[in-house]
C-alpha cells in the first residue's frame, strides 16, 4: 500500500509537468495578448508593460522562470487583475467554489443513496418507477435550466430566497441544489443497480438465513458492496461538480474559481490560466488516486499493487 | 480525523462569509471586477468609477451635464493664451489626516508618466508641456515637465499649446492625486483596503474578489455634508442575468447595461424605473483602407449610402437607440456634428458602378469581422442582406474571440471590423484625433497628411467657435469626403432605478455615477420591486 501510494505520486510530477507544458505552449500560441485592448497604447509602454511582466524574454526563459516560481509555490502574478498574484486570487476564490461543491456533493449523497437503495428494494413497484422517472428528468435537465426555474419559483414567485450572491447560508441553499441536482438523479441510478447486483448474491441470502434484519441486511451488508459504483463514481463527479460549477456560478452569480477557469483564456491571462490548470489537474488527479485507495479499502477482493 | 475535517470546512465556510455584515445605504452595478483601483494605473469604466469614488481631482464634473466643477481646486486662473493654468488648492486632507498638497498632484502626475509604470492611460496628460516626451522616454529631466508644485496650496501647469478641454481632463481618473507615502511604504499593495490612503467622498472599507466593494463615507472629506451615503456596495459582475434577477429582488439599487437582458427590453420600456438617455458612445465598422475593394472611397461611401440602420435600431437592439448620422453623438454643448446624407440606393449603386463593379458584378471577396456576440451578429446579418439586396454584392460574416479580433483589426487584417469609441471627454477631440496617421487607434491604415494638420489646427485654436468649426471640417472629412468608417448607431445608456428611492440618479452622457449626491428618499430600499409592469407607465 505505502509503495503503491509512493510511486502513484512520483508519476504524477511528470504529467503535472507534461500538462503545464502543454497549456504554456497551446496559449502562447493564440493570437493576441494579455496586454491587447480596444484603446492603444504607446508602443513605448506597451515595451514596459511587456518587460514588467517579463514577456519580452524567451518563451523558454519565461517556462523556465515560471516553473522556477512554482517550486517556491509561487504562481506568479495575474496579468489581468494587476494588482493581484494568482495565489490570491485561487485563495479568494476557491474556497468559495469548494464549499459549493462539497454543499453539492453531499446534497446529491443524502438525496442519490437512499432512492437508490430503496429503488433497489422495491424493485418493480411503484416507488422504484417513480424515483427512477424522477432520476431520469434530473439527469436530463440541464442545470442552465433547473437554476433559472428554481429561481423563478423560490425567488420571485415564493420570495423565500436570494436570486443569487454569496456569503449568507440561504444564499447556498439554490446554488447547492442546481449543482447537486444532476448528481443525484446519477448517484441514485448507480446505487440502484449496484444494489439490484447485490441483493440477488449468496452472502446477502447467508444473512437473511441468519436470522438478521431486513435493515441490517441491506444496511450493512448489502451497502457495503453495493455503493461501490458510486464510490467509482465519485472522483469524477467531485472533479465535475469542482470544475463544472462554472455555470451555476454565474447564474446564481457566485465568485467562485470557476469564471477564471474560462475568462483567464479568453483573457490571456497566462499566469492565471495556468495556475486553474494546475489546480484542477492535481484536484483530478489526487481524487482518481483516492478512489483506487477507497475501492481496497472496501472491497477485499482488490488489491492494490 | 472527521473532526477536523469538519473544521476545515467550519474554516472555509467563514473565510467565504463577508466581515462586514452591516446592510447597504445604496447597492449598484459597478460592472467588471476592476483589473486595479490605482487611479494611475486604471484603464477601464469600472477602474474610473472606483478611483473617481474614493480619490478626487483639482477638478470633478457635474453629475447632470458634466462640466468640470471645482475639486480639490478651489478655483483656478488661466493666462490669456490659454497656455498656463494655476490651481489654488483648499484645505483637505488625505483619510490619515495629512493635508492634500500641489506636491500629492506632482507626485501623482510624474508617477503617471514615468515610462517604467507602464500607465496606459498616460496619454491623457500629453497636452501638458514636455509630457509626451517624458512618458515615451525621449526626455528625462523631470523639471522639464509642464507641472509644478508653486507652493502647499498652488499648483501651476504648464500646456503644449492650448487646450479647450483640460479642465475636463483634470477630473480624468489617470489624474487623481496619489498618497506618496503610503505608495512608497507598501509598494504594489497599497492599494489593498488595509493600506489604502485616500481624499474623495468615500473610503474603501472592502474589496472582495468578483463579489463588491464596499464604499464607507469619509468622515474627514472637506464636502462631507452633502455626502447622503454611510454604507454603499459596488456589486462586480458581468453575469448579465444575474445582475438583473438582482436588481428585481431588491438588492441592487442601480444598474446600467450590464444587467439589462436584451430580450426583457421591450417590456421594460413599460416600466417607470427604465431610464434609456443618450450616450457618448457610437457604433460603427471601420474600413480598411488600405485593402480592396474598400480602398477605394466610392465603394465606402455606396455601402454607407446602401444601408438602413433604422431596421438594426428597431428590430435589433429596440431600446431606443438612433442611427447615427455622425460619428460624433449629438450632445456637446457648442458643437454641430456632420450631418451624413440619407439612405440613397440609387445613388449607391451609381457609385458602385463607378468604382467598377455595375450590381455588384466582379466584386472582390470582402467579409465583416466582429468579436463573438449575438447582438454584433444579428448586426453583420442585417446588414449584409441590405448590401446584397441593394448593391448585388455577397459580404462574408466571420466573428472572432475577442483578443484574436483585437489582434486582427491593430494589424489590418480584415476588411470591415466592428469597432466602438465612448469619448473620454467631453469634446468632439476626443472623437477625431483617433484618426490621425500617427495615432494606435486609428486602425484604418488612413494616412492624411491634410487630416493630420487639420486636427493640429484645431488644437491650437484658441476661439472657441472657430475651435469647433475646424473640428467639424474635420468630422466631415472622415465621413462625407472620405467614409473611412461607418457609423451605423448611437449607443444609449440604460439604467434601473427607482427615483422615488434615490434622488441624484439622473443619467449623464458618460453614464458616470457619482455616489457623492445620492440621496436616500424613503428609506424602504431593499424590497422585491413588481415583476409585472406598473400600470403608470412612462413612455420614452
Amino acid at each position: 500500500m505505502g509503495a503503491f501510494l509512493f510511486r502513484r505520486l512520483l508519476a504524477t510530477i511528470p504529467l503535472l509537468f507534461v500538462i503545464l507544458a502543454l497549456s504554456f505552449m497551446f496559449m502562447r500560441s493564440a493570437p493576441g495578448g494579455p496586454f491587447d485592448s480596444e484603446r492603444s497604447v504607446p508602443p513605448q509602454v506597451e515595451q514596459s508593460l511587456r518587460a514588467k511582466y517579463h514577456l519580452d524574454e524567451p518563451l523558454s526563459a519565461q517556462f523556465m522562470r515560471y516553473m522556477g516560481g512554482l517550486l517556491h509555490g509561487d504562481l506568479g502574478p495575474s496579468f489581468k487583475y494587476q494588482s493581484r498574484t494568482v495565489n490570491e486570487i485561487i485563495a479568494q476564490a476557491f474556497p468559495v467554489s469548494l464549499t459549493l461543491g462539497v454543499l453539492g456533493l453531499l446534497i446529491s449523497l443524502v438525496i442519490g443513496i437512499p432512492a437508490g437503495v430503496f429503488g433497489a428494494v422495491y424493485h418493480n413497484r411503484p416507488a422504484d418507477y417513480g424515483i427512477m422517472s424522477l432520476s431520469l428528468l434530473g439527469i436530463s435537465i440541464p442545470n442552465f435550466v433547473i437554476g433559472p426555474l428554481l429561481i423563478i419559483v423560490f425567488c420571485f414567485t415564493l420570495g423565500w430566497l436570494p436570486a443569487g450572491g454569496w456569503g449568507a447560508v440561504n444564499q447556498m441553499i439554490l446554488p447547492a441544489v442546481t449543482l447537486g441536482a444532476l448528481r443525484a438523479a446519477y448517484i441514485a441510478r448507480l446505487m440502484r443497480a449496484g444494489m439490484l447486483e447485490v441483493i440477488h448474491q449468496d452472502f446477502i441470502r447467508t444473512a437473511r438465513a441468519k436470522g438478521l434484519s431486513e435493515a441490517t441486511v441491506i444496511g450493512k451488508h448489502g451497502l457495503r458492496v453495493g455503493i461501490l459504483p458510486v464510490v467509482t463514481y465519485l472522483a469524477p463527479a467531485t472533479a465535475s461538480i469542482l470544475v463544472g460549477s462554472v455555470v451555476v456560478e454565474r447564474i446564481f452569480d457566485i465568485p467562485g474559481l470557476g469564471m477564471f477557469f474560462v475568462n483567464s483564456a479568453l483573457n490571456r491571462d497566462y499566469t492565471m490560466a495556468m495556475g486553474t490548470v494546475l489546480l484542477y489537474s492535481t484536484i483530478l488527479i489526487t481524487l482518481n488516486l483516492l478512489v483506487d485507495v477507497l475501492y481496497a479499502a472496501l472491497d477485499p477482493r482488490v488489491e492494490l499493487r | 480525523m472527521n473532526r477536523r475535517i469538519l473544521l476545515l470546512f467550519l474554516t472555509l465556510f467563514i473565510s467565504a462569509c463577508s466581515p462586514d455584515s452591516r446592510p447597504p445605504d445604496f447597492a449598484y452595478l459597478l460592472g467588471a471586477e476592476p483589473e486595479t483601483i490605482d487611479p494611475t494605473l486604471s484603464s477601464g469604466q469600472p477602474e474610473g468609477r472606483v478611483a473617481r469614488t474614493i480619490f478626487e481631482g483639482l477638478t470633478g464634473n457635474d453629475p447632470v451635464d458634466l462640466h468640470p466643477v471645482p475639486g480639490m481646486a478651489r478655483s483656478w486662473d488661466i493666462t490669456p493664451d490659454g497656455l498656463v493654468y494655476i490651481f489654488h488648492l483648499r484645505s483637505a486632507v488625505w483619510s490619515d489626516g495629512h493635508p492634500v498638497t500641489a506636491h500629492d498632484f506632482a507626485y501623482a502626475w510624474q508617477r503617471l508618466l514615468e515610462p517604467k509604470n507602464a500607465a496606459r492611460y498616460a496619454n491623457m496628460l500629453y497636452p501638458v508641456a514636455n509630457a509626451e516626451a517624458y512618458n515615451k522616454g525621449t526626455l528625462t529631466d523631470v523639471s522639464a515637465l509642464g507641472f509644478k508644485a508653486e507652493d502647499d496650496s498652488t499648483f501651476v501647469v504648464t500646456l503644449k499649446s492650448p487646450c479647450a478641454y483640460f479642465l475636463d481632463l483634470c477630473a480624468f481618473y489617470t489624474l487623481l492625486p496619489v498618497p506618496r507615502a503610503t505608495i512608497e511604504k507598501y509598494g504594489d499593495d497599497w492599494i489593498k483596503p488595509e493600506h489604502i490612503v485616500t481624499n474623495g467622498p468615500f473610503l474603501l472599507g472592502e474589496w472582495i474578489l468578483n463579489r463588491h466593494i464596499r464604499f464607507l463615507k469619509n468622515p474627514r472629506y472637506w464636502d462631507a455634508e452633502h455626502v447622503y451615503l454611510n454604507v454603499a456596495d459596488a456589486y462586480t459582475s458581468e453575469n448579465i442575468n444575474a445582475n438583473f434577477n438582482l436588481y428585481m429582488t431588491g438588492v441592487l439599487d442601480w444598474l446600467d447595461s450590464g444587467g439589462v437582458p436584451l430580450f426583457v427590453i421591450p417590456e421594460l420600456k413599460q416600466r417607470s424605473d427604465f431610464h434609456v438617455a443618450p450616450y457618448f458612445n457610437t457604433y460603427f465598422y471601420r474600413f480598411n483602407v488600405t485593402r480592396p475593394p474598400f480602398n477605394d472611397a466610392r465603394v465606402r461611401k455606396a455601402f454607407f449610402l446602401a444601408m438602413d440602420a433604422g431596421a438594426i435600431t428597431q428590430y435589433v437592439l429596440r431600446a431606443g437607440q438612433e442611427p447615427a448620422h455622425s460619428l460624433i453623438p449629438p450632445g456637446i454643448p457648442g458643437y454641430t456634428e456632420a450631418q451624413l446624407p440619407k439612405r440613397n440606393i440609387e445613388e449607391a449603386q451609381k457609385l458602385m458602378a463607378q468604382a467598377g463593379y455595375p450590381n455588384g458584378q466582379g466584386f472582390p471577396k470582402a467579409e465583416v469581422l466582429f468579436n463573438t456576440s449575438e447582438s454584433h451578429k444579428q448586426i453583420a446579418e442585417v446588414l449584409q442582406s441590405q448590401w446584397k439586396e441593394a448593391l448585388g454584392v455577397k459580404v462574408d460574416l466571420v466573428n472572432q474571440e475577442w483578443k484574436v479580433y483585437l489582434n486582427s483589426v491593430q494589424t489590418l487584417d480584415y476588411w470591415m471590423a466592428r469597432g466602438g469609441w465612448i469619448g473620454d471627454y467631453l469634446d468632439p477631440n476626443t472623437f477625431l484625433d483617433m484618426w490621425t496617421s500617427k495615432n494606435g487607434n486609428n486602425r484604418t491604415g488612413f494616412d492624411d497628411p491634410a487630416y493630420d494638420a487639420l486636427i493640429e489646427r484645431a488644437s491650437r485654436t484658441l476661439d472657441p467657435a472657430e475651435r469647433m468649426g475646424l473640428l467639424n471640417q474635420a468630422e466631415n472629412w472622415i465621413l462625407n469626403r472620405e467614409m473611412i468608417i461607418l457609423p451605423i448607431y448611437y449607443y444609449v445608456v440604460m439604467n434601473l432605478y427607482d427615483p422615488e428611492d434615490f434622488s441624484g440618479l439622473t443619467p449623464n452622457l458618460q453614464n458616470q455615477i457619482m455616489l457623492k449626491g445620492i440621496k436616500p428618499l424613503k428609506g424602504h430600499r431593499g424590497r422585491p420591486r413588481d415583476i409585472h409592469t406598473p400600470a403608470t407607465a412612462e413612455r420614452f
